[in-house]
């Protein structure tokens, strides 16, 4: 019996075990369901766990264990359905009308409730091991110290490659520089206008088509740097072009990257900040006003100091979106890792190449490959620090005024 | 300012006027920035539908096409086996007399050889034959009129996307088979109309994109989809009570508070590498499966869910958790009869858009192998749907832009529109769930 079909099997019986405990309840109470400590169905499911999740968990157990794995499913099948059927004949000599059937059943629905909450814990740990597992490796294979410090990202799959980070590290500041100069004075602005100034009416209707341009997809971005962004900045800077200079020679560079990000990010900047200024107490805007200043003297010189850490921690999170973002710039920014200043010129960056590396038909133990893992472990770092600043901040800040 | 008793209240000292100018400078500049934002909006959107909407159109050539029995069956047995042995090679020849044909009833005259006049048609036009004759032996011999896929160029050429000075350097096609394009044009044997196949057909390969469709991509998005709903919902919904209703407050609760908020900050991309290193290296689930792709972006919607139903919980008065307390019932139940209901409105608004953001996500669907050249055969049934290698939505359009061929990009900005008509619905129905049911208390 497959693994599948066992599973249903068990869950069958246990559904069984759920009618037959709940009518055995009612029996032993000589039908009269006062005389019974909890609700009928209790004693149901009471059974029902007995069954189901002991089963489960030893078929897991049998399915992960690798000695177990070469034994034939037969013995498995029988071993399983054996304790199925075992627990629910002892689960159902157990009830009695003194049972505390409903405490038991609560004690492990609330099991099953931690169990969920602790897999946000797990997914991180996971994420964490699993990419410390192969940096390891790839450190084995690779000097940590060329890693860090070279200065040259060539990967040649025949082996001997450099391989730095310190390049696409270069890139990815670079373009996220030119995304953050992008959305943040147009969502600053954005925020300060209608928190401020626009009337409920141009409130509700601007904001939610702002925030449209967040639930976009990144996919959408990224061809729209390639195809429609990318050609555009050819035809102004590029040879023959509208400017009549040659600055530019393909379409993915870093200013295309750069300014489909910062369109992307222009809501998370206005809706983040827009928040924050809200929160600054009226009283401190009330009090400018009221000793002469205009509107916009109020804004410049009361509310935005005020509301600057928090500012400046929307400003970091956005910042790591930037950094961790892929679909943009695996479509527009190029694939050439070195140092220039340039932002007409392509350039690349960790998620491009953790992508290109991880997508190749390389081998799975090639120092090539493996640098992927060590990229993305210190994206991992990179952000979760980002974030973990910007929080503390923003967290700091609203604790100000309330 | 030096003599203040000349000055008027109603004429505006200079210092005045220039902190009004700033004033108004101000304000004109929160304008210009919503107003650039919304420009930008409008120019993705026309961007999108003025580029895409040609994708739903095809150019299509219909044929009378002479079944020969000679090149078909060339003893007459109608033995089928004998008749599969003839490879799409073999009804190549069928193809050129038909285009011929075509010609001379019409009257038009080209000194094109016969073989560049077949080149018009579509290279899947030979397998679409061979399809049908199999399909229909005993119509061998007939005349079977039959509508083919025109050549990507010709397309190209019906939508303005090739033009006489474009195919100058294009070996694929000519100006004489344009010429040919336009007479049969005019003689409606060509003709341009909704391409249905564009939404349920499969990827083709790089020599046929007009025969490229989303369908099968569409349904590696589904069983994603349906995995992302039967895994995330349970146990973001689970993992919110617990942290909501029942965690005491201690470190431990906090460092997965902590946690959530910031998994929820995670780069997707990260999430494909634990995908890869996880489910696929180490527990060994098949390679490109929809079922990898789901559990993936479950792990990826989870703190998207949590966070929201959080907020819902959250916001179901303590009155409500008192009153079923004080009648007798248990914690337990005055949780799952009477918070959970009441929060469930908020619930299903938050998954609906972690789904609509699992959806369009891309990066990590790409390293565990979802790209999109897979998605070239329907899965058969719904254990193939899950674990069947197939493509998704969004990382089917990423292929399509990766292709040479900017017939393909015409098609990824056709997918986008699907796409986005995905998403748009999404978002509309978790909107409308919110105004209809959300109570304010």
């Amino acid at each position: 019996m497959s693994a599948f079909w066992l599973t249903l099997t068990v869950l069958v019986l246990s559904a069984l075990g759920v009618v037959i405990g709940r009518a055995r309840a009612v029996s032993v109470a000589g039908g009269d369901v006062r005389k019974l400590h909890s609700l009928p169905k209790y004693y149901g499911i009471f059974v029902g766990f007995t069954v189901l999740i002991p089963s489960l968990l030893l078929l897991i157990l049998w399915l992960v264990t690798p000695p177990l794995e070469q034994v034939s499913t037969q013995p498995r099948m029988f071993v399983v359905l054996g304790i199925a059927v075992l627990l629910m004949v002892l689960s159902l000599i157990r009830i009695t009308p003194d049972l505390r059937a409903r405490n038991a059943v609560e004690r492990v629905v609330l099991g099953l409730l931690i169990t969920a909450a602790s897999l946000a814990i797990l997914t991180t740990i996971g994420i964490v091991l699993s990419m410390l597992f192969e940096t390891r490796n790839f450190f084995g294979l690779h000097s940590w110290k060329d890693f860090f410090f070279g200065l040259k990202w060539a990967p040649n799959f025949r082996g001997d490659s450099e391989l730095s980070i310190l390049p696409l590290l270069w890139g990815t500041i670079y373009i996220s520089l030119v995304a953050l100069l992008v959305s943040v004075p147009i969502g600053l602005f954005a925020a300060i206008y209608l928190s401020e100034y626009a009337g409920p009416k141009t409130r509700g209707v601007s904001k939610p088509l702002l925030e449209i341009l967040a639930g976009i997809p990144t996919i959408v971005y990224g061809l729209f740097a390639l195809l429609t962004v990318g050609p555009l900045l050819l035809r102004t800077f590029g040879s023959g072009g509208l400017l009549g200079v040659d600055w530019m020679t393909g379409a993915t560079a870093v200013l295309t990257a750069g300014l489909v990000m910062g369109i992307m990010l222009i809501p998370f900047v206005s809706s983040l900040s827009d928040d924050i200024i809200n929160a600054v107490p009226q009283a401190m805007r009330d009090g400018s006003l009221g000793l002469g200043a205009t509107k916009s003297e109020t804004i410049r010189q009361v509310v935005i100091p005020a509301a600057l850490p928090g500012i400046v921690g929307a400003i970091l999170l956005a910042a790591s979106r930037a950094i961790g973002e892929t679909m943009i710039v695996v479509l527009g920014a190029g694939a050439l890792a070195k140092f220039s200043l340039d932002p007409l010129e392509a350039m690349t960056t960790i998620t491009t190449r953790i992508v290109s590396q991880l997508t190749g038909d390389g081998d799975f133990a090639s120092p090539e490959t493996l640098v992927a893992f060590a990229l993305g472990l210190t994206l991992f770092v990179l952000t979760l620090g980002l974030n973990v600043i910007a929080l503390y901040i923003v967290r700091t800040y609203r604790e100000q005024y309330e | 300012m030096s003599n203040p008793l000349k000055t008027s209240l109603l004429t505006l000292d200079a210092r005045t006027k220039k902190r009004n100018a700033a004033e108004t400078r101000f304000r004109a500049y929160g304008i210009a920035a919503i107003g650039a934002g919304l420009a930008m909006l409008i120019l993705l959107l026309v961007t999108i539908f003025g580029k895409g909407l040609g994708a739903f159109q095809q150019t299509f050539v219909t044929l009378n096409v002479p079944l020969l029995e000679e090149k078909l069956d060339k003893n007459g047995t109608r033995d089928l086996e004998k008749i599969k042995k003839v490879s799409t090679f073999g009804y190549a020849p069928l193809l050129k007399k038909a285009m011929e044909e075509t010609l001379t009833e019409y009257g038009i005259e080209t000194n094109l050889k016969s073989k560049k006049q077949a080149a018009l048609l579509s290279k899947s036009a030979a397998a679409q034959l061979r399809n049908y004759v199999l399909a229909n032996t005993d119509m061998i011999g007939e005349t079977v009129e039959f509508t083919f896929l025109a050549n990507a160029r010709v397309d190209g050429y019906l939508k303005d996307r090739v033009t006489r000075e474009s195919i100058a350097n294009d070996k694929s096609i000519n100006a004489a088979q344009l010429d040919m394009v336009d007479a049969l044009l005019a003689a409606e044997v060509i003709e341009k109309r909704f391409n249905l196949s564009f939404i349920t057909g499969a990827d083709a390969s790089d020599q046929r994109p007009e025969a490229a469709g989303m369908g099968v991509s569409m349904l590696g998005s589904f069983f994603m989809m349906l995995v992302v709903l039967a895994l995330a919902l349970p146990i973001g919904v689970a993992a919110s009570i617990y942290l909501e209703e029942f965690a005491p407050k201690n470190w431990i609760t906090d460092i997965i508070e902590v946690n959530i908020s910031n998994l929820a900050a995670v780069p997707s991309i990260v999430f494909g590498i634990l995908g890869l290193a996880v489910f696929i290296n180490s527990v060994h689930l098949p390679q490109s499966a929809p079922l990898v792709g789901g559990l993936v972006l479950t792990l990826m919607t989870l703190p998207t869910i949590i966070i929201s139903t959080r907020a819902s919980l959250k916001s179901v008065p303590p009155s409500i958790r008192d009153a079923a307390l004080g009648v007798g019932a248990s914690k337990m139940q005055s949780v799952f009869h009477h918070v959970l209901p009441l929060a469930a409105p908020g619930i299903f608004t938050g998954t609906i858009i972690g789904l609509a953001q699992a959806l369009g996500e891309t990066a990590p669907l790409l390293l565990i192998g979802m790209i999109g050249f897979i998605a070239s055969n329907a899965p058969d049934s719904v254990a193939s749907g899950f674990l069947d290698p197939n493509s998704a939505m969004p990382a089917q359009i990423y292929e399509w832009a990766k292709r040479a061929d900017p017939a393909f990009y015409e098609r990824a900005w056709g997918g986008i529109i699907i796409l986005l008509v995905f998403l748009i619905t999404m978002n509309t129905i978790a909107v409308i769930l919110r105004r209809r049911f959300e109570r304010r208390w």
